[in-house]
């Protein structure tokens, strides 16, 4: 019986929210409803309807905002098990087991340099997109390209730091400390190997694909991704390097 | 109202004991599982301890009881009275809102809980574990270690241990000091209260009573492997006289409990029969909560490997 | 090679595991042969495995949940039965078998048997409640669907290829470290629940983006039906406490294959870590599963009253308060590690705080059915039963978050009473209620009601009688988990709970002759109408079974109770909305890309259990270029013509019509 298919309105498209002239029954079923502070008869959000935000006067959301905020939720789970790994190192930064402590761990000119290269990644991954926005694929390849070699300088430096502590019989079995050093700072390292695999993909899809919506969609993803990788590098940098250094 | 007065009870132990059974009739009579029979659980304390712990439970179920009867009554009452075949109910179709019944909606949980919040605060502080009892007596120390799948009790300041046996003076705060040699375990005597869980590494205190002597059993609360359900031992409460006997007769017979007797005990077995030990290193208990023994080994491998199914005795032995 | 694997893998000398494995691999090539011989392959990997519709892969997730209940029922069974023969015996399940079997009840229960069915009741009502086409990543859908089953299937290739894991379904350290349980049991365990942990986490992003960008014209949130509002509050919890579990299990695996030390008891691992991470994912898990099913029930009671819900605003809020809340009680799964009486306080009120919120939806499902006309159908009966049983569930819940008296039932029979007090009479029975209610919504035909009673009255009937029992065993002191029974005084009490799996029992075999008969009778079951119950949200204006793209043009809502709203326009006007202008619809095209990850995750997790490394590393590579190619693919979307769409939407206006004169004659409506 229901007209479930066919907007109220018609076809004149015009968002029904809250105006009048609405079937006596559909009043009634409002009335004995309501509650003193109406609240939820309002459209939500602004007063002008925002075609494709996804804000309940107006429909589904178009395609970019839906994927931009899907990978925004990810981001967060993503950064909430990185706090897991936070909250362990916090636990047990001085579980070092007679072994060495943090602070006999810590090179800070090497994490320096770490921190410079991921921090300059981060600003050719933007201007990247700024070129993707104008739709240059030249420019947009080529600071792919510098974020690239710059999370790959980032990744070696720290393969190196690695290197050196095994070498010196400093590894992730020694003591709870170093385990939750070495998890915490090898899962950036992971995450940013990780990127560096999706980017070139990115890369080779931009050059035989061209700017598709759906390139472009994941360009941005890539883009919040690399972002908040360097976000929880400054975490790390912070709370495991600095504080560390000091401790 | 009986249940107000149950809730009312004063802490003094006298009266506990009416309060609890008139309680524990109140939840005869809502729960009809025939409770009264329950001899040797946690409704049946020996102690301090327990009987406050009781108390909390059976005072915390009333209060509940009081709310959650007349809500269960209230709706099948009000599922039949509407009945679609009950033509005499009215009908209100629309009838969705209301302000009042909202504020009573949400107020009888509030208020529940704020006075189950108040049981809550009052109990936790009162019979925290870590809280020495009030007596008269001076407490007698005892240590407890968790094995793999036995437990060790050393009384440090009478230079004894026994495996899988405890016995305490009966009237005599008990201040336990619990720690594990391998994995977690949790120390617990239902008819003396409070369990506490035993970890390696780590040092739990419980103070529990034992008011008169009885025969009582322990066990393992927290699964700990193949051997688990064999994680019990005798307790025994015993007149200050008896218990003295007791020491005396410990003391005068068995192993010592050195460093090799005990890193016997560490290995896996199950189904141990209570032992004594005449002597014991003073210095041993520290050492295993420290780790300066090396903890428990684990199943080690015997018979034929079995690839991903690891050997056992668990249980068997 | 072959890593650790080799033929002592297989259980030959244990008759049990083999017989079983025997029959369910025989069970398994039977399905397989049958299909291949009617040829109904390319059906099946067309219309269902490589299917991006949120109904078919909510109901495929209900399938799985389904069949995995049944493995977690003949757990029970042999628990039951076990305990009930080893009272001061050896009982016929040697320790390492019977740990094996209860931690594979827990986990199986929880994670591949509730989660999988309450994901699916999600994936496949959410879209259609809020009037849209499909959930906002409908192929990575199939991706988290699949991915649950390829850890379902890891706990049952332990069955018969090793062990699995012995330790309890949280697998606390030191016991889940190498020292104390060096088997392949626990890898097994950490893979599975770790592949279905990444789906089940794809899937909750999925179902927030729905919600929170995906409504049709006018849902504003407050107009949403209250399963929504549930939904959206369990899949925030996933979000929230899901990456727990996997950063949890990570730091385990490190543990177990590269010997860190995050949780060891030695050399500075701190075991209560993982207590503490693991029930920071535990509870809110609790909530994730309770919540949907409070949305289950509140759409029923509604419906069957015939009223709109009561107090609807009070429910938004109960649940956020009860997702915002569940967050902080972790600590009341161990009061008994000594935190001291302060933080035990805290997490104590805390607790209890919780029943604030639970205790407002209940009062409001039975105001919902004051004034109203109440249709006592077996969903209603499903939704009684909760109400007394999840209510008592409540009452030992806040016992047991009372600190002083956790002290004494803690990790006991009484414990497990409880938490099937509130996860069977809440969760389970709000899957069944829900089954009976959306099964003529996806399937087209309704289940045959006397199976449907009878399976109702068996399982609260058993239910009670194999549970009441454990309250008490709690109370005389005896623990959870034990092999054997050394105190003879508990038998009459086991034995009375063996009863009650067998009236259990009876209520299984009525779902499955239910679902049998009901498929015999399908003709004379048939719902034509699309609105079987006279149904108050969108999901009612589909015909039954949806078509795959739901809505010819989507609803514009205009207050609550959309489709109450549409409906009492019809009869009042006593004619259907003008007929729309149909327009192509845009859909996203089927996609592979699903199941071969999920296969390449289960050859990877297998391969990781047995230290296969080349295998593991293979797996991996495949998955990442099945990815690749799929974000290689020129075409996303295909058009459905607008012939196609207005053929179908006649045909459903048309059923329409012919309800709306049956209710105009019959003046049903108010």
């Amino acid at each position: 019986m229901s007209d479930g298919g066919s907007p109220a309105m018609g076809d004149n498209g015009s968002p029904a929210v809250g105006d009048g002239g609405l079937p006596a029954s559909v009043e009634a079923l409002r009335r004995v409803r309501e509650d003193p502070h109406r609240l939820g008869h309002r459209p939500h959000g602004p007063r002008e309807v925002v075609a494709g935000a996804g804000h309940g006067a107006t429909g589904p959301a178009n395609k970019r905002v839906i994927v931009g905020y899907g990978f925004w939720i990810f981001l967060l789970s993503d950064i909430i098990v990185f706090s897991c790994f936070f909250a362990a190192f916090a636990v047990q930064r001085g579980a070092t087991a007679g072994g060495p402590a943090v602070a006999q761990i810590v090179d800070l000119n090497r994490v320096a340099f770490e921190t410079a290269a991921l921090l300059l990644s981060s600003y050719t991954c933007m201007l990247s997109f700024a070129a993707t926005d104008a739709r240059n694929r030249l420019w947009t390849q080529l600071f792919l390209l510098a974020t690239g070699v710059l999370g790959l300088g980032f990744l070696l430096l720290e393969l190196q730091e690695f290197a050196e502590l095994a070498g010196q019989g400093i590894t992730p079995q020694r003591s709870g400390m170093l385990t939750s050093f070495f998890g915490l700072v090898g899962l950036h390292g992971v995450h940013v190997a990780a990127g560096l695999l999706w980017l070139a993909t990115m890369m080779a899809q931009v050059q035989l694909k061209g700017f598709r919506p759906e390139i472009i969609h994941r360009l941005m993803c890539f883009n919040l991704f690399w972002h908040a990788l360097d976000i929880v590098w400054i975490g790390i940098f912070t709370i495991v390097y600095l504080m560390g250094s000091g401790a | 109202m009986d249940c107000l007065q149950v809730v009312k009870s004063a802490p003094a132990r006298a009266r506990m004991g009416r309060g609890l059974s008139l309680g524990r009739g109140l939840v005869l009579a809502f729960a009809g599982l025939g409770l009264a029979a329950c001899s040797g659980g946690v409704l049946d304390p020996l102690g301090p301890v327990g009987e406050g712990d009781a108390e909390i439970l059976i005072n915390a179920t009333v209060i509940m009881l009081v709310i959650v009867v007349p809500t269960i009554l209230m709706a099948f009452w009000i599922a039949w009275r509407y009945r679609a075949s009950n033509t005499r109910a009215e009908y209100l179709p629309y009838w969705s809102y209301s302000g009042r019944v909202e504020a009573v909606v949400w107020s009888i949980p509030i208020l529940t809980i704020l006075f189950i919040g108040g049981v809550i605060w009052i109990g936790s502080h009162r019979l925290d574990p870590f809280r020495p009892l009030e007596s008269d007596v001076p407490p007698i120390e005892v240590q407890v270690v968790s094995l793999d799948w036995k437990w060790l009790f050393i009384y440090p300041e009478q230079g004894i241990a026994a495996v899988n046996q405890l016995v305490v003076p009966a009237g005599t705060p008990v201040r336990f000091s619990i720690t594990s040699a391998s994995v977690f375990n949790a120390f617990f005597v239902p008819r003396l209260g409070s369990m506490i869980y035993a970890m390696p590494g780590m040092v739990s205190q419980l103070h529990l009573q034992a008011d008169d002597p009885g025969e009582m059993w322990g066990i393992s609360a927290q699964f700990s492997g193949d051997g688990f359900s064999d994680m019990n031992f005798q307790v025994r409460s015993l007149a200050a006289a008896d218990f003295e006997a007791w020491v005396g007769g410990t003391r005068g017979a068995g192993p010592v409990l050195d460093q090799a007797a005990y890193a016997g005990l560490t290995h896996q077995s199950a189904r141990v029969p209570p032992s004594t030990f005449r002597a014991v290193d003073p210095r041993l208990f520290e050492a295993v909560a420290t780790q300066a023994h090396p903890p428990g080994p684990g199943p080690q491998p015997g018979g034929a490997p079995h690839a991903g199914r690891e050997a056992t005795t668990g249980g068997k032995d | 090679m072959l890593g650790k694997l080799g033929l002592s893998a297989i259980p030959f000398s244990e008759p049990i595991p083999l017989i079983t494995s025997i029959i369910v691999i025989l069970v398994a090539l039977g399905v397989l042969g049958l299909i291949t011989a009617k040829g109904w392959w390319p059906y099946l990997w067309r219309e269902w495995i490589t299917s991006v519709d949120h109904k078919r892969i909510g109901i495929m997730y209900c399938l799985l949940g389904v069949v995995m209940l049944i493995r977690g029922f003949a757990d029970a069974i042999m628990m039951r039965t076990h305990q009930a023969m080893a009272i001061d015996a050896p009982g016929y399940l040697p320790p390492e078998h019977y740990n094996q079997i209860f931690t594979a009840h827990g986990t199986i229960m929880i994670l591949f048997g509730a989660m999988p069915l309450v994901l699916g009741f999600m994936n496949f009502l959410v879209p259609l409640q809020l009037g849209v086409r499909d959930v906002a990543f409908p192929t990575f859908n199939s991706v988290g669907f699949w991915l649950t089953a390829s850890g379902a299937l890891l706990v049952n290739i332990s069955l018969f290829v090793g062990e699995f894991a012995r330790t309890g379904w949280l697998p606390y350290p030191p016991l889940s470290e190498t020292t104390y349980t060096p088997g392949v049991g626990v890898d097994y365990y950490l893979w599975a629940v770790q592949i279905s942990g990444v789906g089940t986490l794809i899937t909750g992003i999925n179902i927030v983006t729905t919600v929170l960008k995906m409504r049709c014209r006018g849902m504003s949130y407050l107009r949403m039906p209250v399963f929504c509002w549930t939904s959206l509050a369990s899949c925030l919890l996933i979000v929230a406490a899901f990456p727990v579990l996997t950063a949890t299990l990570a730091m385990l695996t490190l543990d177990r294959y590269l010997d860190f030390h995050y949780f060891t008891h030695t050399a500075g691992g701190n075991p209560m870590m993982f207590v503490n991470l693991v029930w920071a994912w535990g509870h809110p898990e609790v909530y994730i599963l309770v919540l949907p099913a409070f949305g289950i029930f509140s759409e029923i009671f509604s419906t069957f009253s015939g009223k709109p819900l009561f107090g609807y605003r009070s429910m938004v809020a109960a649940t956020l308060f009860i997702c915002v809340v569940s967050l902080m009680v972790w600590l009341h799964h161990f009061f008994t590690m000594g935190a001291g009486a302060a933080v035990n306080t805290f997490f104590g009120i805390s607790s209890s705080i919780i029943a604030v919120g639970t205790g407002v939806k209940v009062y409001n499902w039975i105001f919902t059915m004051y004034g109203g006309r109440v249709r006592f159908e077996v969903p209603m009966l499903w939704s009684m039963g909760f109400i007394f049983t999840f209510v008592i569930g409540g009452l030992t819940g806040v016992l047991l978050a009372v600190p002083p008296a956790d002290f004494l039932v803690h990790n006991s029979m009484f414990l497990v009473a409880h938490f099937h007090n509130v996860i069977v009479g809440g969760v389970v029975f709000a899957i069944f209620a829900g089954m009976e209610f959306w099964f003529p919504k996806a399937f087209g035909f309704r289940l045959h009601e006397g199976w449907g009673k009878a399976a109702f009255w068996c399982a609260f009937i058993g239910f009670w009688v194999t549970f009441t029992p454990f309250y008490v065993l709690g109370l005389l002191g005896m623990t959870r988990r034990l092999q054997h029974i050394n105190f003879p005084e508990w038998s009459p009490w086991l034995y009375l709970s063996v009863v009650g799996i067998a009236i259990l029992i009876l209520g299984v075999i009525a779902q499955v002759m239910q679902l049998v008969v009901s498929i015999r009778d399908r003709e004379r079951l048939r719902d034509v109408t699309g609105d079987l119950w006279d149904g108050r949200s969108l999901e009612w204006a589909t015909p039954s079974p949806p078509p795959f793209f739901n809505f010819a043009v989507l609803p514009d809502v205009e207050g609550e109770e959309a489709y109450w709203g549409i409906k009492l326009r019809a009869v009042e006007t006593q004619q259907l909305a003008p007929e729309p202008d149909y327009r192509p619809i845009e859909m996203p095209v089927n996609s592979p890309v699903g199941i071969c990850t999920a296969f390449f995750a289960a050859v990877f997790g297998f391969a990781m259990v047995w230290y296969i490394w080349w295998l593991a590393i293979v797996a991996l590579v495949a998955a990442f270029a099945g990815f690749v190619v799929f974000a290689w693919r020129d075409v996303h979307e295909f058009e459905v013509p607008v012939r196609e769409v207005a053929r179908v939407d006649r045909a459903r206006r048309a059923a329409r019509e012919a309800l709306l004169e049956r209710m105009s004659r019959h003046g049903a409506l108010p």
